[in-house]
């Protein structure tokens, strides 16, 4: 009886000192909530899933290591999560949900160009700032002033990229065969404007497919007919570029292949597998030989939230980091005013904490595309896949 | 040019397994089941799950993908869409309960599977080159298990007592009744059987194409695209509107801007239904 007593008493202290625990945990702390706003259903979900684990990802971390700083004081980062269905006037409603139901003032997302146009007078009026994953020049060129650019667009990577081919592998022509949406098309743009530049003779970019597209061998059939020496998946969804390599290396082409964005080496993996080695495309901190201690952490915590790893994360890391770092430097007050947040972005210069090498800088850039610093300094990490993973060719930087 | 016939006649023969379940539940149940592509998903996803994580041989896969789907189909037809026709007259009534399972299992699927593509490596690897056209031997393989597919479904529904008696309930459900027929047995038949078809598209086309659980509204489009162009519950007609999508889409593909082709392909459909619009191979009277 006497052993039934005390064990009853144990389990009282240790439930007050749990609750008390508790208690004086979330007392501590400050709540900083940070909005998300992506697609998260319906054929593009990885998109905005991507964004939603990488910023959960990021503030369990923080959480776990007791919050962060700013102006003295330490918040909890508490992600508040929005689905667009990749639909302009879902986007709009959420967008106002997160600025004036949740009084959030700063969000990451939406993924795609039209979404963005859609909620960037909401984010106006409200105050409100994002990083965002549509890259169209004119969403982050004056008058445009509360939106940034996530990732390096394509417009950034492709000459690099063709340069590189140009001049190491020889490439004389190249066929575009971009997907039939805003995305695509602006990429292929690129695509087209950056090979005129460097006198690549251009082969085909009308070729375009319609997003849920399952079957490429008609379309891949029609373009290797015109044998080009490299073929660019302008704008390629995750999930399609694998089915574009194994339709194209199944009907017999032997010659180069690459996008200007982020993949993943799981799907490639499994759906092309050999067949896509040489696939040169855009990655960030996600190389395995690029990884800091921190990048691994938070892959390891991704992982968790996820079920698996997306080597896409790796450019997706750096918005809700940026974010707070910005914050940071502004102090508290720019909590509640993006315009002193603004007025700091010019002074955020820190060490990349994701990438080795302490060469790659956490800032704000874009000045020369833009005439404004509204782009995260995501590094170009240019990528050549390699059996199962990416290997790295170079790191290149926007100014 | 061969190479697009070839092409053709293989993405034909895709589209016909895909068409088969979803014109066999709108003759049997006259339930337009916009479900079918989130079925179809569910199929790929249930093979993809036993050999890319079980490491299962495809066969149990394949079984598995059938199964499931099988009975998915039966329930959905005994606790979902019987009693809706029982005590509604109105159409509309099953094509929102279908529209409904479709968002539930989109929704299901997204979250058990994930919201990344899913594919798997050939089921044989190797490319044949015959004359000039490639046929990537993972496609042959399909084709030759669709057309076997469509073989024995076709011989069933010609030559046994069940086919006969769904036959029938496709034609005149009342006189069918009146005839001794359990038309609920051989609505519930028919739902599975039309599930189980899809599971199994779902299940050999995720070995070429992949799958992702938002895919299951583009396939459901296209089937309906098949449907009507060949006829709205009739098999024949299904197979027929199969291949001419199979047709204009690689032709499309292979000489026309991209952009363009399923722009014609709807213009066309929408021409060809104003003068046509049992489809290819309905009847006008239904």
């Amino acid at each position: 009886m006497k052993l039934l007593v005390n064990t009853f008493r144990l389990f009282l202290v240790g439930f007050v000192l749990l609750a008390f625990g508790v208690t004086t945990s979330q007392a501590a702390n400050k709540v900083l909530k940070i909005g998300h706003i992506g697609v998260m259903s319906g054929p593009a979900a990885s998109w905005g899933l991507i964004n939603k684990y990488a910023a959960l990802a990021g503030a369990e971390i923080i959480n776990e290591d007791g919050g962060f700083e700013i102006g003295g004081e330490k918040y909890d980062i508490e992600i508040v999560s929005l689905d667009t269905k990749q639909d302009p006037r879902v986007a709009i409603a959420g967008a106002e949900r997160l600025v004036y139901q949740e009084g959030i003032k700063y969000i990451i997302g939406p993924n795609v160009d039209d979404t963005t146009r859609a909620v960037l007078p909401v984010f106006e009026k409200a105050g409100a700032f994002n990083i965002c994953y549509g890259w169209h020049r004119e969403l982050f060129t004056s008058p445009s002033k509360n939106t940034a650019l996530g990732m390096i667009a394509g417009y950034q990577s492709a000459p690099v990229i063709y340069k590189y081919l140009k001049e190491q592998r020889g490439v004389k022509s190249l066929a575009c065969v971009p997907r039939n949406d805003a995305s695509g098309l602006n990429s292929r743009d690129s695509c087209v404007a950056a090979a005129d530049q460097l006198g690549i003779k251009i082969t085909s970019s009308d070729s375009t497919y319609e997003p849920n597209t399952s079957d490429f061998f008609p379309i891949m059939g029609r373009i290797i007919g015109q044998n080009p020496d490299l073929i660019v998946l302008s704008g390629v969804a995750p999930a399609d570029a694998p089915l574009l390599i194994r339709a194209a290396r199944e009907l017999g082409y032997k010659g180069l292949m690459s996008t200007e964005t982020a993949m993943d080496a799981n799907i490639i993996t499994e759906i092309a597998g050999e067949m896509a080695n040489g696939y040169i495309s855009v990655g960030g901190a996600s190389a395995p030989e690029l990884r800091t201690d921190e990048m691994k952490r938070f892959i390891e915590r991704y992982s968790k939230v996820a079920g698996e790893w997306n080597d896409e994360a790796g450019t997706k890391v750096y918005a809700l980091e940026m974010l707070l770092q910005t914050l940071r430097v502004a102090g508290a007050a720019a909590i509640d005013d993006i315009e002193i947040f603004k007025a700091a972005m010019p002074k955020v210069n820190a060490e990349d904490p994701f990438i080795k090498g302490g060469k790659a800088r956490l800032k704000w850039v874009g000045q020369g595309y833009f005439d404004q610093l509204r782009q995260v300094s995501t590094p170009m990490v240019i990528t050549e896949f390699k059996d199962t993973d990416f290997v790295t060719l170079f790191i290149g930087y926007v100014e | 040019m061969e190479q697009v016939i070839v092409n053709s006649l293989i993405l034909g023969m895709n589209y016909a397994l895909i068409a088969l379940g979803l014109t066999l539940i709108f003759a049997i149940m006259n339930v337009l089941n916009f479900a079918h592509g989130q079925m179809y998903v569910l199929g790929g996803f249930i093979t993809y799950y036993a050999l890319q994580v079980l490491h299962l041989p495809f066969v149990v896969g394949l079984v598995a993908s059938v199964v499931v789907l099988v009975l998915v189909g039966l329930l959905s037809e005994r606790l979902l869409f019987r009693r809706a026709i029982r005590v509604s007259t109105r159409e509309e009534s099953t094509m929102l309960l279908a529209a409904g399972l479709a968002l539930l299992l989109e929704s299901l699927i997204l979250l058990f599977f994930g919201e990344k593509q899913r594919g798997m490596p050939p089921i044989i690897s190797g490319v044949y080159q015959v004359f000039g056209v490639y046929i990537p031997a993972g496609r042959a393989f399909v084709f030759a298990i669709a057309l076997a597919s469509l073989i024995g479904f076709v011989t069933f529904m010609q030559f046994t007592r069940p086919g006969r008696a769904l036959r029938a309930i496709a034609q005149d459900k009342e006189v069918t009744a009146l005839q001794g027929v359990n038309i609920n047995r051989y609505g519930a038949l028919g739902f599975g059987l039309g599930a189980g078809l899809t599971g199994l598209a779902g299940s050999l086309l995720a070995t070429i194409f992949a799958v992702n659980s938002g895919l299951g509204t583009a396939v459901s489009i296209k089937a309906f695209i098949m449907v009507m162009l060949g006829g709205a519950g009739v098999v024949s007609g299904a197979i027929a509107g199969a291949f001419v999508l199979g047709f204009l889409e690689s032709f499309g593909y292979a000489y026309m801007p991209g952009s363009v082709t399923y722009m014609l392909i709807f213009a066309g459909m929408i021409i060809f239904l104003v003068f046509r619009p049992q489809g290819i191979m309905g009847k006008p009277w239904g």
